[in-house]
C-alpha cells in the first residue's frame, strides 16, 4: 500500500526464488500490500526477540492467493476473504491479523478536518460523477451554514489495484444501488471521467493535496502522516464521526469475528462512535503442511498478535481486540 | 618482414594455420551464438506475450483494439483507450522534443563558443542519465501544479473559445493529464535526440562546410543545404530513438498521466497510457481475463515499438537510396 513498498515488492518477487531456500525456522509469507508495514514491523521485532526470521512479500492479494495454493509460501496475506467453499475445497485455515479503515478527503479552501459532513449516499454520488459541483444541494443541504464554493469536484481515486479501493468500494456499493451499477466494487472499478488515479495511498494523497476541489480516499496512517482533511461521515448510528483509531476499533468489537472463516462483514457497523469503513486484513495458511514451518507460523502469529499492539497501531493500523486475539489462536491450533 | 623472419617449415606453417582457422571458425560459432541468444530471447518474449495474451484476445475478438472499454467489474476489456494515451503522449512529446533538440544541436556544434561547448554537451548527457522515477516525482510535485496555476488557465483563456481547438484544452486545470504527461516526456527524451543529433551533426566534413561559408552562406543556409542533407539518417535515428523511448516509458507517466481508464477529447484530461496501466494493475490484477488482457496490451505495446522501428528503418534506407551516398 505504500509507495515505496511495492517498488520493493516487485524487486521482491524476483528475490522469491532465492529466498525459499531460507533456514529451516524461518518462513516465507507472501501477499496483500495493504498490510506490508505491519507484517514487516512485526517480523523485525519477532527476528529481534527470538531469532527466527519472516520474510512478507507485499505481492498483492491475489498473488498471495496463487502462491500459497501452488505451495510456494507458508502463508499469505489478503484483504479480500476467501469463502468458506474455498477454504475447504483448499484445506486452507483463515484468519485476521490487523484491523484498517478508508478515511475520505477533500481539499477545500478554509475548510478543517470535520468541517465538511457527508452521509454515505450522497459520497457515493459524488465518487460516481453525479454530483460534479461543490455547491449542490445535496451538499449544502447536509452541511448548513457553510459556504460552499462553485468549484468543479475532482475525484482522487487509486489507479494501481488495491484493498482500500476494495474496501471503500464495498461501503459505497453497500450505500448506493446506482453506484454498485455503474462504479463496481472491486480492487479496480469504473471510476467516473471527473476522475484522477494516483498510485498508491500516497500518490492519491498527493493529488488530493494538489488539486484545490479535491475529494479521495486514502487510508488512515497516510491521511494522517499528509495531515489531510477528513471528512466526518454519517454513521449507521446516524452520527457525523471522524475517522479515528478508537472508532475503528468499535467496528471491530461490534464484528461477530466467530463466524466460519473468520471474516464477519465490518462495514457500516453499529455503535454511537463507529468509523463506518472498516476492514480486517487476513492471513491464510494451510491445514497441514511441513510441522515445522506450520508451527513457525503459528509461533510469529502468536507473539505478533500479543506483543505487536502498540506497533501496528503506530503505524496507523488497529490491532484486534483480545477477544478477537483468543479466538485467532484457538482457530490456529487447526495449523499443524 | 620477410628476410629477417625467422624461417618456418611448410608442414608447421600449415599447422599454424590451420590452428588460426580453426580459432576463427570457433570465434565465429561463439559470437554467432551471441547475436542468436538476442533474437532467440525476442522471439520467446513474444511468443509467451503472445500466448498469455490468448485468452484475452481470442474473447474479444479483434475488436479488443478498438474497444474503449476498460471495466474490471464487468470484465470486460479494450486496448483503445490505454493506445490512444500511448500514442498521444508520445506525439506531444515529439512535437514539443524535436525542434528544442535541434536546436540545442545546432547550437552546440555551429554557434556555441569553444569553451561551453564541452560543459554544455556534458549537461545534456547527465540528463538523458536521470532515472525516470525523478522526472516522475518531479512532474507530479512541482510541475504539475505550477502547470495548473499558471499555464493551464492561460491556454484555455487563448483558445478556449476557437471551435475545435478549444475542445483540447476544456475540461478543470488541473495539472495532470494527457498534457502534462506529454510535456514531462518531452524532457526525458530531448538529451536523447539532442545527443544523437550533435554526434550526427559533427560528422559532417569542415571541408563541406568551410566551402558553403566562403560562397557567403548564413549559418542558416549550411545548415539547411549541407549539414540536414548529409545527415538525415542520423537525425531520423536520433528521433526515433526518442519516439521508442517516449512510447514505453512507465514511471513518469504513471505520475502524471491521472490513470483514468476514459477517452476525453481535452488534453488536459486524465488518461492512461499502455506502460502505465501495466505499472497500474498488475499486481492486484485477478487471474482470467483481466492478467490475460493486460499482456495483450504488453503485446500491442511490443507491436507498436516494432512498427516504429521498422518505418525509421524504412524511411532511412529510402533516404540513403534517394542520396546515392
Amino acid at each position: 500500500m505504500k509507495f515505496l513498498t511495492q517498488i520493493r515488492a516487485s524487486a521482491l518477487v524476483l528475490a522469491a526464488s532465492v529466498s525459499l531456500s531460507a533456514l529451516a525456522g524461518d518462513i516465507t509469507g507472501a501477499g496483500a500490500t495493504f498490510p506490508y508495514a505491519a507484517y514487516t514491523k512485526w517480523a523485525e521485532a519477532y527476528k529481534a526477540a527470538n531469532g527466527s526470521a519472516v520474510n512478507y512479500q507485499g505481492i498483492g492479494s491475489g498473488g498471495g492467493i496463487k502462491q500459497i495454493k501452488a505451495k510456494t509460501v507458508d502463508f499469505a496475506g489478503t484483504d479480500a476473504p476467501l469463502v468458506v467453499a474455498d477454504l475447504e475445497a483448499d484445506k486452507l485455515v483463515q484468519f485476521p491479523a490487523v484491523i484498517g479503515g478508508a478515511t475520505i478527503v477533500v481539499n477545500l479552501p478554509g475548510m478543517n478536518s470535520g468541517d465538511l459532513k457527508l452521509d454515505g449516499d450522497t459520497a457515493a454520488d459524488i465518487f460516481r460523477g453525479t454530483i460534479t459541483k461543490w455547491n449542490d444541494p445535496r451538499i449544502t443541504r447536509l452541511n448548513p451554514g457553510k459556504t460552499l464554493p462553485a468549484t468543479a469536484i475532482t475525484v482522487c481515486h487509486r489507479s494501481d489495484g488495491s484493498g482500500t479501493t476494495f474496501v471503500f468500494s464495498n461501503y459505497m456499493a453497500k450505500q448506493s444501488g446506482a453506484f454498485k451499477q455503474t462504479v463496481g466494487a472491486g480492487t479496480v472499478v469504473n471510476w467516473p471521467a471527473n476522475g484522477v488515479g494516483g498510485k498508491g495511498n500516497p500518490g492519491v494523497a498527493a493529488n488530493v493535496q494538489k488539486i484545490a476541489g479535491a475529494i479521495g480516499y486514502v487510508d488512515y496512517a497516510d491521511a494522517l502522516k499528509n495531515k489531510l482533511v477528513f471528512v466526518a461521515l454519517k454513521n449507521k448510528a446516524g452520527n457525523f464521526v471522524l475517522p479515528t483509531q478508537a472508532a475503528m476499533a468499535d467496528a471491530a468489537a461490534n464484528s461477530d469475528f466467530k463466524v466460519k472463516g473468520m471474516a464477519p462483514d465490518m462495514l457500516d457497523q453499529p455503535g454511537k462512535n463507529t468509523w463506518p469503513i472498516v476492514s480486517a486484513t487476513y492471513i491464510l495458511a494451510f491445514e497441514h503442511a511441513d510441522a515445522a514451518k506450520q508451527k513457525s507460523v503459528v509461533d510469529f502469529f502468536t507473539w505478533s498478535l500479543n506483543n505487536g499492539k502498540k506497533m501496528a497501531e503506530d503505524l496507523g493500523f488497529v490491532a484486534l481486540p483480545p477477544a478477537v486475539v483468543k479466538l485467532v489462536e484457538a482457530e490456529m491450533k487447526r495449523i499443524k | 618482414m620477410s628476410d629477417a623472419a625467422t624461417p618456418i617449415g611448410d608442414e608447421a606453417h600449415a599447422r599454424q594455420v590451420g590452428k588460426f582457422k580453426r580459432q576463427d571458425r570457433i570465434f565465429q560459432f561463439v559470437t554467432m551464438g551471441f547475436a542468436a541468444l538476442v533474437l532467440a530471447s525476442l522471439l520467446g518474449v513474444l511468443l509467451s506475450l503472445a500466448m498469455k495474451a490468448w485468452p484475452a484476445l481470442s474473447h474479444f475478438g479483434p475488436s479488443f483494439l478498438w474497444s474503449n472499454v476498460w471495466s474490471v467489474p464487468d470484465n470486460r476489456f479494450g486496448a483503445l483507450i490505454a493506445i490512444y494515451g500511448t500514442l498521444a503522449t508520445s506525439v506531444i512529446a515529439l512535437l514539443i522534443a524535436v525542434p528544442i533538440s535541434f536546436g540545442i544541436a545546432l547550437f552546440l556544434t555551429e554557434t556555441c563558443p569553444v569553451w561551453l561547448r564541452r560543459p554544455l554537451g556534458t549537461a545534456v548527457e547527465l540528463l538523458a542519465g536521470v532515472p525516470s522515477i525523478i522526472y516522475g516525482i518531479w512532474g507530479l510535485f512541482i510541475f504539475a501544479p505550477l502547470f495548473a496555476e499558471h499555464v493551464e488557465p492561460a491556454l484555455q483563456s487563448v483558445f478556449g473559445d476557437v471551435p475545435l481547438l478549444g475542445q483540447l484544452f476544456a475540461g478543470a486545470p488541473i495539472g495532470i493529464g494527457i498534457l502534462s504527461a506529454g510535456i514531462v516526456l518531452s524532457l526525458m527524451v530531448i538529451p536523447f535526440i539532442a545527443s544523437v543529433m550533435r554526434d550526427v551533426f559533427e560528422t559532417v566534413p569542415p571541408v563541406l562546410k568551410e566551402s558553403a561559408y566562403g560562397l557567403g552562406c548564413t549559418t542558416w543556409e549550411v545548415v539547411r543545404h549541407i549539414v540536414l542533407p548529409y545527415t538525415s539518417v542520423g537525425v531520423i535515428g536520433g528521433i526515433m530513438l526518442g519516439l521508442g523511448r517516449a512510447l514505453g516509458e512507465t514511471m513518469a507517466v504513471t505520475f502524471v498521466i491521472g490513470n483514468s481508464n476514459r477517452i476525453v477529447g481535452s488534453l488536459f484530461a486524465p488518461g492512461n497510457s499502455i506502460a502505465s496501466s501495466l505499472a497500474n494493475e498488475f499486481a492486484e490484477a485477478d487471474p482470467g481475463l483481466h492478467i490475460s488482457s493486460l499482456f495483450a496490451l504488453g503485446l500491442v505495446l511490443f507491436v507498436i515499438t516494432f512498427v516504429v522501428l521498422s518505418i525509421s528503418r524504412w524511411l532511412i534506407r529510402r533516404n540513403l537510396g534517394s542520396e546515392g551516398i
